[in-house]
C-alpha cells in the first residue's frame, strides 16, 4: 500500500489531508459503476431469477417407515444419486422412520428417489411414503417481513434526516442502501443458490449494515460540515472528501473484520468442508457487507454532496469559496496553500498568518 | 451505572460495578437456576447451563393436525393458509420460540415445535374457534353472588347445587325458549326464569367460568362472561350473525371527520355479501333500542370479547362495521386478530404428535462454526496487526461481549422459552462485526486526536466524546430496524430480529463500561500514556512529518521516527494538488520549507528556464488534487 509506507502513516496522510483522494470530485465514475452495476443486477435477475427454495414453494416429502438404522446420510446421499444439486432435508420421526424433503420433484424422479431410499435403508419401496409438503414460509410470512422492512425504513430515514438535520443525507442513505440490495440480489441470483430463509435473513443483515456503516461515514461527514457555511476556506465537497478520506481507515478495518468470520464460513465451511447449510447466508452476508462499506464511500456519500449543492445555500457558499480562491490565486497565493484548501486539510500550514478571520471567536 | 463525572474519574469502579452486573450476578443466577431448578426432561423449562436449541438444531415435537369444517363447508386451500396463520400467531404469542408450521398434501397441517411439548400448547394449537354475533339482552357486574354472606355453609352448598344442576339449568333454560316465541332476537321475554337463574349464580371472577370453549347454541340465548377483564356478565339473545361472515378484521387508528387521523385506536371489520346483509338488518333494529339492548355482543369460544354499542340512527349497511373507543394499540390488535381467527369454521384434528430430529446434520454445523472459529482467530490476529497492543483491548471486549451474549442466551432460554436456531447462530458471528467497529471507529478517534498532537489521557477523552456520539446514532438505526422486525414480523425473522436487538445493546453495554473505562485505565500505564511504538497509539507512527504548530507561537520540527522520510518516494507526491514543477514545497528529506526558503526557492526557478508564474489559476483545484492513478488503492 502506497509504496513503502506503513499503513499506519497512510491513515496519518489522509486524516490530515497531506495524501487524498478525489473521491467526491470523481462521484460521476462511481454513479456510472453502481449504475452499470445495477443494470446488470436487474438484467440478471429478470433473465436468471432467484430460485426459491422448498420453504417459499412447497416441496416433496417422502417417509421411510421402519427402518432399522436412522443415519441420516443415507438419505442424503440417496437423494444425490437422483439429484446431485439438492439440499434435501433429513430429520428421524418418532425414532423408526425417517422424513426427506427435497425440492419439488417430477413423477419419475419421485419414483427414482424412492427406489433409492428404500435401497438405502433396506426396506420396501411399500414403506416409503411420499406427499407433498406445502410452504413452510407461506406468503403471510413474507408479507409481514415485508412490511417490517418498509416501516424500518421509513423509521430509518426520518431517524437519520432528524439526526443529521438534512433530509438530503437520509435520502443519499437510503438510495444506497438499496442499490447495495440490488447488487447483493443480483450477485446471489448469478450464483444460482437456491433462496431460502436464511438468504432472507442474510439480506435483512445487509439492509441493517448497510445503513449502519452510512451512519458512521455520515456522521464523520457532519462533524466536518459543521459551519461550513460560516467560512470560506473550504467548500462542502471538500470537507465531505475529507470526511471520507479520514474515515477510510476505519471502513477498512470494519469491513475486513465483519468479513473474516464470513468469509470463514462461505469459504472454508461451505466450499471446503461441506456445511451446505450456511452457504446461502454466508453468501449473501459476505457479498452484501463488502458492497454496503464500499457504497458508504463511493455512492452514498457523492450522493449526499450531489444533493446538497443543488441546495442554494450550499451552491452560492461553493461559488464563492472558488471565486475566492481564484481571487487569492490571481494575488499570487501559495500554491501549496490552494491545494491544501482544496483538499480540504484539517491541519493549518505553519508559516502563514491566516488573517483576522481565522481568530477564535467568541462562541454565540 | 455511575454517572459520567465519576465514569471520568473512576474507571475501575465503573469496570467492577459493569463485571459485578453484566458478568458475576447473571451467572449467579443462573447456576442457583442449574442447582434449584435443573433441566431434566420432566422439566423442559428448567435452567441448563447449555441453551436451549431450536427445532433445526435439536429436534423436537411433530404435531400433524387435521382441519375439520365444523359447517360442512369444504376445507380449501385457502382455509388452510389461514389456519396456518392462527396456529403461527398462536404458538408465537407463547413465547419466541420459532416453530415451523406448513399444509402437508393439501390436506393436513405440520406443526413443528422445538423440544418437549406440553399439553396445554397442543391443546392451544389445536382449539377451535367460533365466533358469533350476538345481540346483548342485559348485562351486570358478574361478583360472585352476595344474597346470603352471613351463611357461608349455605352458600357453599348452593353453590355445589348450582354445579350439579348446571345441566339440569340448561335443559331448563332449553326446555323453556321452546314456550317463548319471541318476536325478534333483542325481545326480552326470552329471559326466562332458567336463564335468570343462571345469569344470577354466574361468578365471572372464577377462572372456570373464563376458559370458553364452543358449542353455544346459536338459537338460544347464552349466558356467559366477558373475558376482557372487565368482569361483566351478559345474557345474550340468539346468533344474529355468525363470524364466518367476517372476511378481515384490523386494527389501527380511527380516522376523523375530514381524512385526518385521531388518536384513537380502532378495530375495523369487513364482512361478506351475506354478513353485510344481516348485519344492516340487525343495527337497524338495534341503535333504536335502549341500552343496553343496542348492544353487540360478540362472542368467541362461548365468551364476549367485546360488546359496543350502537349509537340511535347508525344503521351500518356497507358490510364494514368500525369499533372505536377505550383501545389501546395493543388492545384494538388483539381484538382484530380475535375476530379474524374467529371466523374460521373449522375445528382442528390432532393426528400424530412425535418426536422428531434435527434437520441439519450435526456434522454440518460442527463444521459450519468451526469455520466461523478460524474466521474469529483471523479477526484476531487482524486486531492485533492493525492495533498492536491496543488490538488485545479490542479482543477482550470482543471476549466480554461473548461472555455477556451467552449468559442473556442461557438466561433467556430458561425464563422465556428462548431458544437459537442456525439463523441466530450465524447472526451472533455477524455481530462480532457489528461489535467491532464499535472499537474501531472509537480507537481511530483517538487516533486522529494523537495525529492532532494531544496527550495520550487528552485524546482518549476527546475521541470518547466525538466517537460516542457516532456509535449511539449509528447503533440506534440498528435497534430500530431490530424492534421494528421483532413487532411487524414473524417467524424465523422474528427470531433474527430478538438476536439482533440483544447483540446491539451488549455491544453499547460494553462499549460504554468496559472499552473505555479500560482504555482510561491504560493511558495511566506508562506503556500507553508515552506511546510506545508497541502501543498502537505510538505519536510518532501517528504523527504527520513535516513541521507542526504546537501552539503558543512555537513549531515542532519532529525527526521522522523510523526515518520513513528517507523512503519518502519524491518531494512532492505526497502533498495533494501540489503542481509538480512549479516550485519545491518540501526538502530533500520531506520537510516543508519555511516562506523565506520557499521565496528564494522561486526566485532561484525564475531566474532559471522560464518556468511560468507559480501559480496558473486553480479553477477547478478540487479536480486536480493527488493522483487519479492512486484510487485502486482505496479497496
Amino acid at each position: 500500500m502506497a509504496g513503502s509506507m506503513t499503513f499506519a502513516q497512510w491513515g496519518n496522510d489522509l486524516y490530515t489531508g497531506r495524501r487524498s483522494y478525489p473521491i467526491i470530485a470523481q462521484r460521476k465514475i462511481w454513479f456510472s459503476i453502481v449504475a452499470v452495476l445495477g443494470l446488470a443486477s436487474i438484467v440478471i435477475l429478470v433473465v436468471k431469477p432467484l430460485v426459491l427454495g422448498i420453504d417459499f414453494r412447497g416441496g416433496t416429502e417422502f417417509t421411510v417407515n421402519e427402518v432399522s438404522s436412522t443415519e441420516q446420510s443415507l438419505a442424503i446421499d440417496a437423494v444425490h444419486e437422483v439429484l446431485p444439486e439438492d439440499e434435501p432435508r433429513v430429520a428421524v420421526v418418532g425414532g423408526s422412520a425417517v422424513r426427506v424433503q427435497t425440492e419439488i420433484v417430477e413423477d419419475a424422479e419421485a419414483a427414482a428417489i424412492t427406489e433409492a431410499l428404500a435401497q438405502a435403508y433396506e426396506v420396501d419401496t411399500a414403506d416409503v411414503d411420499q406427499s407433498f409438503v406445502g410452504p413452510t414460509w407461506g406468503e403471510a410470512v413474507s408479507e409481514r417481513a415485508l412490511w417490517g422492512v418498509v416501516v424500518f425504513v421509513l423509521l430509518a430515514a426520518a431517524f437519520m434526516a432528524v439526526y443529521f438535520r438534512a433530509w438530503r443525507m437520509s435520502v443519499a442513505g437510503i438510495l444506497a442502501m438499496l442499490s447495495d440490495l440490488l447488487i447483493s440480489a443480483g450477485v446471489y441470483a448469478l450464483v444460482g443458490w437456491e433462496v431460502t430463509p436464511s438468504t432472507i435473513i442474510g439480506f435483512l443483515t445487509i439492509l441493517g449494515f448497510s445503513l449502519y456503516d452510512k451512519m458512521v461515514v455520515f456522521d464523520k461527514v457532519r462533524e466536518n460540515t459543521t459551519g461550513v457555511l460560516d467560512q470560506s476556506r473550504n467548500t462542502y465537497a471538500e470537507r465531505a472528501n475529507l470526511a471520507v478520506n479520514q474515515t477510510l481507515v476505519r471502513s477498512i478495518n470494519t469491513s475486513v473484520v465483519a468479513l473474516l468470520p464470513v468469509a470463514g464460513i462461505l469459504f472454508l465451511g461451505a466450499l471446503w468442508l461441506g456445511a451446505g447449510t450456511l452457504r446461502d447466508l454466508s453468501l449473501s452476508l459476505f457479498v452484501g457487507i463488502a458492497v454496503g462499506a464500499a457504497s458508504s464511500i463511493f455512492l452514498a456519500t457523492p450522493l449526499d454532496v450531489a444533493l446538497r449543492e443543488r441546495e442554494p445555500k450550499y451552491r452560492e457558499h461553493t461559488e464563492r469559496v472558488l471565486a475566492e480562491r481564484r481571487a487569492l490565486a490571481a494575488g499570487g497565493g501559495q500554491e501549496a496553500e490552494l491545494a491544501a484548501a482544496a483538499a480540504g486539510r484539517s491541519q493549518l500550514i505553519p508559516g502563514h498568518h491566516q488573517g483576522n478571520a481565522a481568530q477564535p471567536r467568541r462562541k454565540r | 451505572m455511575a454517572n459520567s463525572s465519576t465514569q471520568r474519574s473512576r474507571p475501575v469502579r465503573t469496570l467492577v460495578v459493569f463485571a459485578i452486573l453484566s458478568m458475576v450476578v447473571p451467572f449467579a443466577a443462573l447456576l442457583a437456576g442449574v442447582y434449584l431448578e435443573p433441566k431434566t426432561d420432566e422439566n423442559p423449562g428448567g435452567a441448563s447451563l447449555a441453551p436451549g436449541l431450536a427445532l433445526d438444531l435439536q429436534g423436537g415435537t411433530q404435531i400433524i393436525l387435521t382441519p375439520v369444517s365444523t359447517d360442512g363447508s369444504e376445507i380449501t386451500d385457502e382455509s388452510i393458509n389461514e389456519s396456518i396463520n392462527v396456529i403461527r400467531q398462536r404458538i408465537d404469542s407463547s413465547g419466541v420460540a420459532e416453530a415451523e408450521i406448513a399444509n402437508q398434501g393439501g390436506e393436513n397441517i405440520v406443526v413443528g415445535i422445538p423440544g418437549e411439548v406440553d399439553q396445554a400448547t397442543i391443546d392451544l394449537v389445536s382449539q377451535p374457534a367460533q365466533m358469533r354475533f350476538r345481540p346483548v339482552l342485559t348485562y351486570e357486574m358478574g361478583l360472585p353472588a352476595e344474597e346470603a354472606p352471613a351463611d357461608e355453609s349455605a352458600e357453599e352448598g348452593s353453590e355445589e347445587e348450582a354445579t350439579e344442576d348446571s345441566g339440569d339449568v340448561d335443559a331448563r333454560i332449553a326446555e323453556e325458549a321452546a314456550e317463548v316465541e319471541p318476536t325478534d332476537p333483542s325481545d326480552l321475554a326470552q329471559i326466562t326464569p332458567a336463564v335468570q337463574e343462571k345469569f344470577d349464580a354466574l361468578d365471572c371472577t372464577d377462572p372456570n367460568n373464563l376458559v370458553g370453549g364452543g358449542g353455544d347454541d346459536p338459537d338460544l340465548v347464552l349466558v356467559t362472561c366477558a373475558n376482557d377483564g372487565s368482569m361483566l356478565k351478559y345474557i345474550l339473545g340468539p346468533m344474529e350473525v355468525d363470524g364466518t361472515h367476517v372476511t378481515t378484521a384490523s386494527s389501527g387508528l380511527v380516522p376523523g371527520p375530514n381524512g385526518s387521523v385521531t388518536n384513537e385506536w380502532g378495530v375495523f371489520i369487513e364482512m361478506d355479501a351475506e354478513g353485510t346483509e344481516q348485519f344492516r338488518e340487525t343495527t337497524e333494529r338495534l341503535q333504536g333500542l335502549e341500552p343496553p339492548r343496542n348492544q353487540f355482543g360478540i362472542v368467541l369460544d362461548g365468551l364476549v370479547i367485546s360488546a359496543p354499542s350502537l349509537d340511535p340512527g347508525v344503521i351500518i349497511s356497507d358490510g364494514r362495521p368500525q369499533i372505536s373507543g377505550n383501545f389501546t394499540r395493543d388492545s384494538a390488535a388483539t381484538l382484530a386478530n380475535q375476530l379474524s381467527f374467529g371466523s374460521l369454521p373449522i375445528n382442528y384434528e390432532v393426528q400424530s404428535q412425535e418426536t422428531i430430529s434435527a434437520t441439519l446434520g450435526s456434522e454440518q454445523l460442527r463444521n459450519g462454526l468451526l469455520a466461523g472459529l478460524v474466521g474469529m482467530a483471523l479477526v484476531v490476529v487482524y486486531s492485533l496487526f492493525q492495533y498492536r497492543t491496543l488490538g488485545l483491548v479490542t479482543v477482550g471486549s470482543l471476549l466480554v461481549a461473548g461472555v455477556i451474549t451467552y449468559l442473556s442466551i442461557a438466561l433467556l432460554s430458561w425464563g422465556m422459552g428462548y431458544r437459537l436456531s442456525l439463523a441466530g447462530v450465524a447472526g451472533l458471528i455477524v455481530a462480532i462485526g457489528f461489535t467491532a467497529d464499535s472499537f474501531i471507529v472509537y480507537f481511530e478517534r483517538i487516533r486522529d486526536e494523537v495525529r492532532d498532537g494531544r496527550s495520550m489521557p487528552m485524546a482518549v477523552e476527546r475521541g470518547w466524546r466525538r466517537a460516542k456520539r457516532t456509535v449511539l446514532a449509528a447503533k440506534s438505526v440498528t435497534l430500530i430496524s431490530a424492534i421494528v422486525l421483532y413487532f411487524l414480523a414473524v417467524g424465523g425473522v422474528q427470531g433474527f430480529a430478538f438476536t439482533l436487538g440483544l447483540t446491539t445493546i451488549i455491544d453499547i453495554a460494553v462499549v460504554f463500561w468496559f472499552t473505555h473505562p479500560m482504555l482510561q485505565l491504560l493511558t495511566k500505564v506508562p506503556f500507553f500514556r508515552d506511546g510506545h511504538a508497541w502501543s498502537g497509539l505510538s505519536p510518532e507512527r501517528l504523527r504527520a512529518t513535516g513541521p507542526r504548530y504546537v501552539g503558543a507561537g512555537k513549531v515542532s520540527t519532529p525527526a521522522p521516527a523510523g526515518a520513513p522520510a528517507a523512503d519518502e518516494p519524491a518531494p512532492e507526491p505526497a502533498l495533494a494538488g501540489a503542481r509538480a514543477g512549479v516550485a519545491p514545497t518540501t526538502d530533500a528529506s520531506g520537510r516543508r520549507l519555511t516562506i523565506a526558503e520557499r521565496r528564494a526557492a522561486e526566485r532561484r526557478a525564475a531566474a532559471g528556464p522560464g518556468d511560468g508564474p507559480p501559480d496558473d489559476a486553480p479553477g477547478s483545484p478540487r479536480t486536480d488534487d493527488a493522483g487519479s492513478g492512486e484510487n485502486e488503492e482505496n479497496r
